[in-house]
């Protein structure tokens, strides 16, 4: 039997992950995978939280935040090849300006 | 040493070694294979928890789609091994030290004060049809909402992402070359 604090541990770990690579990677495709890890880190609590108040709508929260999730990363991939086309670059550091 | 916390245990490492090569990487590729493998062993984890409805969606969703679409366009734009500038060292030693010190603190704070009992093994049916009748019932309104939200987003990703039109008045616009 697991206890539930290391499956919180767990999913702090992931998220601390994503933060840390949202602040230190500069490649823009690999910022949008940083959030989704943050994602994945939340999911992980929203789950173990379920199965120990035993309230099942965690599990339909997780739905949910995957709903979003993948709206999120279709628009944000579609943003991203745009950027591209107008920059001809991903690096964040070069992509500062709204305006072109 | 039961044989749920020796599962729970490889999957975790796998999901702990997965984040770590995530930051560890300059090519994204190498990060998106390291996501996929963070990815399944959560849905190892899942299964652990009894949530068997989404262990399957995790990967099918997760794993499967929004991963796919990260290599699809990782590929097509041809993304190269980043380089790195000032600000990213300057980010990497605060920012690899403070994840350190934040989750250190925080598995501090959840093992010394939150209960040791622990979570048993299935003990929470999250098989599809139990779902399928909370998603249905209580959660209707948000189910169809998110629906909305899905169409939103398919119709914003296909005009983003669409190559924009040369405008009549002759000047291209957003065009490359």
């Amino acid at each position: 039997m697991v206890p539930l604090s290391y499956y919180l541990v767990l999913g702090g770990f992931l998220f601390a992950c994503g933060v840390a690579g949202f602040l230190i990677k500069r490649n823009i495709i690999t910022i949008f995978m940083s959030i989704e890890l943050m994602l994945n880190g939340v999911n992980l609590s929203f789950v173990a939280f379920a199965a120990h108040w035993h309230a099942l709508a965690g599990q339909v929260f997780v739905f949910f935040v995957m709903v979003v999730a993948a709206a999120e990363s279709a628009v944000g991939l579609a943003i991203i090849i745009a950027v591209y086309r107008t920059r001809e670059t991903l690096n964040v550091d070069q992509i500062n300006l709204l305006k072109l | 040493m039961s044989i749920h916390l020796i599962l729970f245990l490889a999957f975790g490492a796998v999901c702990v070694a997965g984040a770590v090569n995530l930051l560890a990487q300059t090519h994204p590729i190498n990060s998106a294979l390291s996501l996929i493998a963070v990815m399944a062993a959560l849905a190892g984890e899942y299964l652990l928890l009894g949530a068997e409805f989404v262990a399957a969606v995790q990967v099918i969703v997760y794993a499967g789609a929004i991963m796919v679409l990260f290599v699809f366009t990782i590929m097509l734009l041809n993304a190269g091994v980043e380089e790195r500038t000032k600000g990213s060292r300057v980010a990497a030693l605060i920012g690899v030290p403070g994840m350190l010190a934040g989750s250190i603190l925080v598995a501090w704070v959840l093992l010394r004060h939150s209960g040791t009992e622990a979570v048993a093994a299935g003990a929470l049916p999250g098989d599809p049809k139990t779902i399928g009748q909370l998603l249905f019932h209580e959660f209707l309104l948000p189910f169809e909402i998110t629906s909305i939200l899905i169409l939103i987003a398919i119709m914003g990703a296909v005009v983003l992402a669409s190559k924009p039109p040369t405008s009549p008045a002759g000047e291209p616009a957003g065009e490359v070359d």
